[in-house]
């Protein structure tokens, strides 16, 4: 059976008619041409299909096409601004955060899903249980940045250095919060 | 394959009565495994992400009533205080990308013995909401488990919810794996006080053919836990504890550890448990 559904992907909109049993994964890939996301196992267990999907990040590969009908798609080719870098993708430049590369575009796209959800208060495995009581995520050290990555693998184990390019865009989001520089919009509108 | 997408729980409903078969899909993240492997073909899925009724959660009659489609992590950001147990073990599924779209409807509908919410709710004496078409039923964590991937949900039922009383004292979730994140668990282990009424209760995953409470253990913590100044147990106390826990699993030997490796590390994560829960009632934090 096939289904014709609507996605916005780096905030193009996109018409498409795929077989039900297609994984959103795989429309973006070989339906859509998009192929930032990639697929490592296509089973949910290396994070290289990540996206943000209506913001979030999930891994694409276990998500049905059909049930993404109407969704907003950010891959890691969408977060540039025009020529500009996103600053997760500068930081992973500035750190040498990958070798062959395979993984990167899930791992910044988890990075930036990853941002917000501290950034909203989201307690992580981490966490001590009195901070995450109070809701107070205090610092990004390495410990709460390996937790919170724990679902994005690297073959090459460029580890050390995908560590140090987050911790180091967080401080810049957090400095250009905290200047009242705008944040880069991730979601819609460009192209 | 046929796709139903029902964008209400009466329509949800109304198709499983419909379609029996139709397999329900929440956050996909075990369905989608299954089809990406080619081990399950099914005629019919049944997706349940645009019901908005399985996304709620709120407060009812003394219980926290969690939708079967809240996410893990709203449950842990939202939830968190409320079901203590729930919440460890939801912050520790898999992976955050995962954790965004799986929910406790979808470890109930797989009823995996080593799914990470079981425990929990067994040790807090949770109630599992089951609906169809006819009405409405709601069944102790206790008695919802038959054997692995089998519950006494029928198949024109679906989960609709959980209900998770109001702790009343400490709780404790651990599991044990190869690392910390991505591992299904070797054994798990869940404890849950009610302080007011000096009761204990547990849970136990990945050790038997369903998860289990071990009711032996649950009286004797009853009789020996400290309830009034939090003491720590003597290490006889704790042994015996530990014991009666590592004897109520029925282990098996599989891929993740042999059956004498189970009982080991849950008489560990017993004690520890014990030791933490009379800490934090030392602590005053209940
Ligand atoms: C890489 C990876 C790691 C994992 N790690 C863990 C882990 O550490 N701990 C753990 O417990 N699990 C783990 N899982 C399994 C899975 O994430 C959990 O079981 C999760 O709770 C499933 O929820 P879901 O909403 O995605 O379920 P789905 O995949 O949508 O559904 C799961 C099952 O429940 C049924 N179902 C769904 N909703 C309902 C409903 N409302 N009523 C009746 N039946 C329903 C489905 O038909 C299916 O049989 C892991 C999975 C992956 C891919
Ligand atoms: S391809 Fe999706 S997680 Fe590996
Ligand atoms: S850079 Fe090669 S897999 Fe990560």
């Amino acid at each position: 059976m096939h289904a014709d559904i609507t996605l916005t992907v780096d905030g193009r909109r996109h018409q498409l008619r795929v077989d039900t049993r297609t994984t959103l994964l795989d429309a973006l890939r070989e339906d859509l041409g998009v192929t930032a996301p990639k697929k490592g196992c296509d089973h949910g267990q290396c994070g290289s299909c990540t996206v943000l999907l209506n913001g979030r990040r999930v891994v694409t590969c276990l998500v049905l096409a059909v049930a993404g009908d109407g969704a907003e798609v950010v891959t890691a080719a969408g977060l540039a601004e025009g020529g500009d870098l996103h600053p997760m993708q500068e930081a992973f430049m500035d750190h040498d955060a990958f070798q062959c590369g395979y993984c990167t575009p899930g791992q910044i796209c988890s990075a930036v899903g990853m941002l917000d959800e501290a950034a909203a208060g989201w307690p992580s495995a981490a966490t001590p249980p009195r901070a995450s009581a109070e809701g107070a995520v205090a610092e990004l050290d390495d410990t709460e940045i390996r937790e919170r990555m724990s679902g994005n693998l690297c073959r090459c184990g460029a580890y050390a250095g995908i560590v140090s390019a987050i911790g180091d865009a967080a401080r810049r989001t957090h400095a250009a919060a905290a200047s009242g520089i705008p944040r880069p919009a991730r979601e819609g509108g460009r192209r | 394959m046929d796709f139903l997408s029902p964008d209400t729980w009466a329509g949800a409903l109304a198709a499983k009565a419909a379609r029996p078969e139709a397999v329900p899909v929440m956050g996909g993240t075990d369905v989608m495994v299954e089809l990406n492997l080619g081990r399950r073909r099914p005629h019919a899925l049944l997706d349940l992400t645009r019901v908005p009724e399985l996304a709620r959660w709120g407060a009812e009659d003394g219980y926290t009533r969690v939708g079967a489609g809240v996410s893990y992590t709203r449950l842990v950001e939202r939830v968190g205080s409320r079901a203590p147990a729930l919440a460890a073990a939801a912050r520790s599924v898999a992976s955050p990308q995962i954790r965004n779209r799986g929910s406790v409807g979808g470890n109930l509908g797989g009823a995996s013995p080593a799914g990470d919410c079981h425990p929990p709710l067994l040790a807090a004496g949770a109630l599992v909401e089951l609906a169809s078409a006819a009405g409405v039923r709601r069944v102790p964590a206790s008695e919802f488990y038959l054997g692995p991937g089998r519950t006494v949900r029928r198949e024109d039922e679906l989960v609709a919810a959980v209900l998770v009383p109001e702790p009343r004292g400490p709780q404790v979730f651990a599991k044990v794996g190869p690392r910390n994140a991505m591992v299904i668990a070797v054994v798990s282990f869940a404890l849950a006080l009610d302080v007011a009424a000096r009761r204990a209760g547990t849970g136990i995953g990945s050790a038997g053919p369903t998860p289990l409470r071990a009711r032996a253990a649950e009286e004797f913590l009853a009789r020996e836990f400290d309830w009034a100044g939090g003491a720590d147990p003597s290490p006889e106390a704790a042994r015996r504890f530990g014991d009666l826990v590592a004897g109520a699993a029925r282990p098996i030997d599989d891929v993740r550890g042999s059956a004498a490796y189970r009982r080991h590390a849950l008489a560990v994560l017993a004690r520890r448990a014990w030791a933490r829960c009379a800490a934090e009632v030392r602590g005053g934090g209940v």
